[in-house]
């Protein structure tokens, strides 16, 4: 029923990479040229314009993928092809080159390449690792009802808090004001909790609020945990308990969120490196077929 | 008021009324329009402003003094005012009749208020909604107490309790909690008649806060006096005791006091209890009261347009002028190409005395019914429909035979001849044809819609009962013996029996003794056994199949429970002659022995397979028994692109018919929110202007006559619908890449919302886009007899 788009078609298109691949290593090693193995050859032409073609095709698949109405084939089997063939160009363009490398520009097309597929690999390893994953760090949640969840746990916690009387209210007011999630490319990918709070602290003989880092929560757990142990009223007792049980369970669904936000980032982020690649490969790859042309 | 004989005196100004009088009016026939209320038309006065109203049935011209085309209520009320003030119609306000005596050529009318009128005919178009049903309590009139809700928005601020259980208590209350602190009063414990969707509204907003619901309660008594700033009270006795709410307004909503009484006690006689029963008429309208005519709703047409034909046509009747039905020309035009010489009446009478089940249709109802029909003469050997054909109409033979295949492989036909019907086993289960359907020599078919077949069956006990008859002679026949005659299935089918059951039934359970064979024949079954302490489903029985043979044969204790996993109806045979019938065709015998051998096999594996039978019971439990066709995401594989929503939203206008974030997950599998072409499509239910159908590929549509009233959206119990402006042109493929354009829902200002649902891109040669663009296989549409292979894989 379901099926990846690794094996989409019974892996037809890996077939058709290997097939592809073991051709041109055969086609390398029976050929002969007078001169050492390079581009210029015409067995380095044909690989390199196959290998060039391929290139072109491959950028095509960002066209397929928002052509919706199209009928040429799916973009699951496009994206199987995408992945076999692309990865096929490792052996097709490496033995155009025939090792002959050095500070230019066609090495340069080369390497960049290289980076391209790199990073196409690696997308392959997220979209096989951390689909699983989401679904279960969800667990059942949508991100939209996490967020509601959780304003609705500050709503409990702000209105628990209000029997409490300073500093208490204000400390737990300011960790639900300095509440972060997300943000910048860092934050996302690397699912730290940088939220915040603010807390009385004596400088000299005036008290000042200062910011202090709330991660997890666990400053303000901890302060309500003091307030605990320091209490003697066991109505008070109650409502801090209640307040710990609150913030706690905004502390776990949190994790769940930003767990939610690096692994969704990590699925998106390997593109903003391949396809800013993919388009100076394409600008290189221009450069180094006119350039060897003209200097034909 | 009262004093000279009038020719005609009509009561009630809706569209029949109003017409009548203003024809009467412009003939110069002295007439008197006796309306209950102060206004022409309560009916259209109690819509909600601004309401859009349609002119169905389209096909039919309009025969009327008065004006009338689809438009706003406002437009509408205005134009029939000005009608009435054009032709001078002799309108008698507040005028609501108490008793009709007398008779034809010197009925007398006396009128609530006193004031009696002598008339020589009668015409009542007082129509069915009645008058509305008051408190019950005293104050029940005060000003602050009313009984129908124009315009939500005019009240803001207020305290405002609605009084009622129904839907229209319900929908008035929902409306005015966005701007008011609403209570609402309900006797019982729960909203018992409420629909699906109207009950999920008010339990949401119960919960919410947003409205205060206030159960097991009833009104004691309204208070005409001030408090808190509020000009009265309302004192409730609730299950707490006594409660007082100062309130700015009382709204009951309690339905209304239906006219039948009123009408019975006129003398007109009704041909049963079932409160939809309507009075029988004459082709002209005359009831079996000579000198009294019913048009309109109260004689079974609620629709505005034929209404006003009615009234026109039922005052040249009562003047002697037999002018032809206003449908007459559109009946010749249907009847022309068929190879009779008769004229209209002779042709209707024709088709009456033919075809058995059109017997009990009264002669008004039989011609729209015919209207409504499709006529053919298909060549001999042509395909009337195709095996699998999604199609759900419904035939009758009216000449010549068709022949039905019903053994694919030995090409086995029988006969279906003149006078009969076929067609109803995809009517009543919702799924393709099960079989071929050729035209035979001399072939003329009537071809009757889904909508007006049901719609006869619900209506008419008789229609019923001929069709559930036939049904399970030719679904036994088909299912257990193509190749024998009929006759030999005698004892079995007269042992035979219908069966309902409401989702979750248990049909019989594992460890009973069992003696019954249930074949399904509407909605579907689940068979679960019970694993590790667990209810576990092992497999989905979809209509056309059957299941307890394997009681019947081995005589034994039922091995698992059989559940209905929507409401559900089976026919019933028992073990004594069925085991007869086997006796004498091994045939048969086998083929239940590799059935059974068959569902062991693949029950064992699900068992065997562990989380199998769990997503089972989990896809049964999201209500995919009753799909044909759903949107299935397996979470292992979806990188959460939505490129799905994205290509549904560029192929739909800018609107994406699938949530995919939503909805549950079970290991992996994921039901988004997207329509899943139900069976039975509850979204059909209750569309005005019949704008959803079933394609004859399968996929349930809404088509551009939607009116955009919502019902659909409130009825689909899996939010699959939504109301969206009419979108525009999405941008290009290369917009999307080069500037990252991303589309966009257009919103005229004068544009009207329309309902708008999955089609599964029926439009698109490619099939759906959602699927096609998903990268990485994630998601796939399927069908509830290919879950059994979905969760072997996954176990």
């Amino acid at each position: 029923m379901h099926q990846s788009f690794l094996r989409f078609a019974d892996a037809l298109y890996m077939k058709v990479a290997i097939l592809l691949a073991l051709a041109s290593i055969v086609a390398y090693w029976a050929y002969d040229p007078l001169e050492p193995h390079n581009g210029g050859t015409w067995l380095g032409y044909t690989l390199g314009t196959v290998g060039a073609a391929l290139i072109v095709w491959l950028t095509l698949y960002g066209l397929r993928k928002r052509s919706y109405r199209s009928r040429l084939g799916t973009v699951q089997g496009w994206l199987s092809a995408h992945v076999y063939l692309g990865v096929s160009l490792l052996i097709i363009a490496t033995l155009h080159t025939g090792f002959q490398f050095g500070f230019n520009i066609h090495t340069l097309a080369y390497a960049l390449m290289i980076a391209v597929i790199a990073s196409g690999v690696w997308g392959v390893v997220m979209y096989v690792k951390y689909p699983k994953m989401v679904t279960n760090n969800r667990d059942n949640l949508t991100r939209k009802s996490i967020f509601r969840e959780i304003s609705e746990l500050d709503r409990k916690a702000s209105l628990l808090v209000e029997a409490l009387g300073s500093p208490v209210d204000r400390m737990m007011i300011t960790s639900i004001q300095l509440f972060r999630v997300g943000g910048g490319v860092w934050a996302q990918l690397s699912g730290r909790d940088s939220s915040q709070m603010m807390v009385p602290v004596m400088s000299g003989k005036k008290q000042v609020w200062k910011k202090v880092s709330n991660t997890g929560q666990r400053r303000m757990l901890n302060i309500l945990a003091g307030q605990v142990a320091r209490s003697r009223d066991p109505r008070i007792t109650a409502v801090l308990q209640e307040l710990s049980d609150v913030v706690s369970t905004k502390a776990s669904l949190m994790q769940k969120l930003l767990k939610d936000v690096r692994m969704q980032g990590l699925m998106e982020f390997w593109l903003y490196i391949h396809i800013p690649l993919t388009f100076a490969l394409l600008a290189t790859l221009m450069a180094h077929i006119v350039s060897v042309f003209y200097y034909w | 008021m009262a004093g000279a004989v009038v020719d005609i005196a009509v009561l009630g100004s809706g569209p029949a009324g109003l017409s009548a009088a203003a024809r009467a009016a412009e003939l110069g026939v002295s007439h008197v329009l006796l309306e209950a209320s102060d206004h022409l038309a309560l009916t259209i006065q109690r819509y909600q402003k601004g309401k859009h109203v349609m002119a169905e049935p389209g096909f039919l011209p309009l025969r009327s003094g008065i004006d009338f085309d689809a438009g706003t209520r406002e437009n509408i009320l205005e134009n029939w005012y000005e009608g009435a003030k054009k032709h001078k119609v002799n309108v008698a306000f507040r005028a609501e009749v108490s008793t009709i005596t007398g008779q034809s050529g010197a009925f007398t009318i006396r009128t609530q208020s006193g004031d009696s009128y002598q008339a020589k005919t009668i015409v009542l178009a007082i129509g069915v909604q009645g008058n509305p049903r008051l408190l019950g309590v005293p104050g029940q009139e005060a000003a602050f107490v009313q009984y129908q809700l124009d315009d939500p928005d005019e009240y803001s601020d207020e305290t405002i309790v609605v009084v009622g259980a129904g839907d229209a208590a319900i929908e008035n209350a929902v409306a005015l909690a966005r701007d008011n602190r609403v209570y609402i009063v309900n006797r019982r414990d729960e909203f018992a008649r409420a629909k699906e969707g109207n009950l999920t509204r008010i339990t949401d907003a119960i919960e919410r806060g947003k409205i205060q619901g206030l159960f097991n309660t009833t009104v004691k008594e309204v208070i005409n006096q001030p408090e808190e700033g509020r000009p009265g009270v309302i004192v409730l006795n609730g299950a707490d005791g006594e409660v007082r709410i100062p309130v700015n307004r009382i709204i009951g909503r309690l339905g209304a006091i239906p006219p039948r009484a009123f009408v019975e006690s006129c003398g007109v006689k009704f041909p049963s209890d079932v409160p939809a029963a309507v009075p029988e008429l004459t082709r002209q309208y005359e009831s079996n009261v000579p000198g009294l005519y019913i048009i309109g709703a109260l004689g079974g047409y609620p629709l505005i347009k034929q209404a006003m034909n009615q009234g026109y046509e039922v005052v040249e009747y009562i003047r002697g002028n037999p002018i032809k039905p206003v449908d007459h020309d559109l009946l010749a035009k249907k009847f022309s190409a068929l190879p009779y010489k008769y004229d209209v009446d002779e042709m209707l009478d024709f088709l009456r005395n033919e075809i058995l089940l059109f017997g009990p249709v009264n002669p008004l109802r039989f011609r729209e019914l015919m209207l409504e029909s499709r006529f053919s003469t298909p060549k001999a050997g042509a395909v009337i429909f195709a095996r699998n054909d999604y199609t759900d109409s419904f035939y009758f033979v009216l000449d010549g035979w068709v022949e039905v295949v019903i053994d694919e492989e030995k090409d086995t036909r029988i006969r279906v001849t003149a006078g009969q019907f076929f067609g109803e086993m995809s009517l009543i289960s919702g799924r393709r044809r099960n079989a071929t359907v050729y035209a035979g020599e001399f072939c003329v078919l009537i071809e009757t819609p889904r909508r007006s077949m049901m719609r006869l069956i619900s209506s008419i006990d008789e229609v019923k009962r001929r069709i559930d008859e036939i049904f399970i002679l030719r679904a036994i026949h088909s299912q257990f013996a193509p190749n024998s005659d009929p006759s030999e299935l005698a004892e079995l089918i007269s042992s035979a029996e219908l069966r309902t059951y409401n989702r979750g039934d248990v049909l019989f359970a594992e460890g009973e003794q069992g003696d019954e064979l249930h074949l399904v024949r509407r909605g579907s079954l689940t068979v679960s056994r019970f694993i590790n302490g667990k209810d576990m489903v092992l497999s989905y029985v979809p209509a056309g199949k059957y299941v307890g043979e394997m009681g019947l044969l081995g005589n034994t204790k039922r091995t698992a429970s059989v559940r209905a996993a929507v409401p559900t109806e089976t026919v019933v045979m028992k073990s004594g002659p069925f085991n007869a019938l086997l006796d004498h065709q091994p045939e048969l015998k086998a083929q239940v022995e590799e059935q059974i051998r068959e569902r062991l096999n693949l029950n064992s594996q699900i068992e065997a397979g562990g989380e199998g039978g769990k997503i089972l019971s989990f896809l049964m439990a999201q209500g995919l028994g009753e799909a044909t066709d759903v949107l299935l995401i397996d979470e292992s594989l979806c990188i959460r692109c939505d490129n799905c929503e994205t290509a549904c939203a560029d192929t739909h206008e800018g609107t994406s018919r699938l949530d995919r974030e939503a909805g549950p997950t079970y290991a992996q599998i994921h039901v988004p929110t997207s329509c899943r072409h139900c069976e039975h499509p509850h979204c059909m239910k209750d569309c005005p202007p019949d704008a959803i159908s079933r394609n004859a590929s399968g996929e349930v549509t809404i088509a551009d006559n939607c009116i955009g009233c919502g019902n659909c959206e409130s009825n689909c119990p899996y939010g699959v619908i939504q109301m969206a402006y009419p979108g525009s042109e999405q941008p290009s493929v290369w917009s999307r890449i080069l500037f990252g354009a991303t589309g966009s829902k257009a919103k005229a200002p004068d544009a009207q919302k329309q309902a708008v649902k999955c089609d599964m891109c029926s439009t698109l040669k490619g099939g759906p886009a959602c699927v096609r663009a998903c990268p990485t296989g994630a998601a796939i549409r399927t069908s509830p007899e290919n879950f059994v292979n979905l969760v072997k894989r996954s176990g």
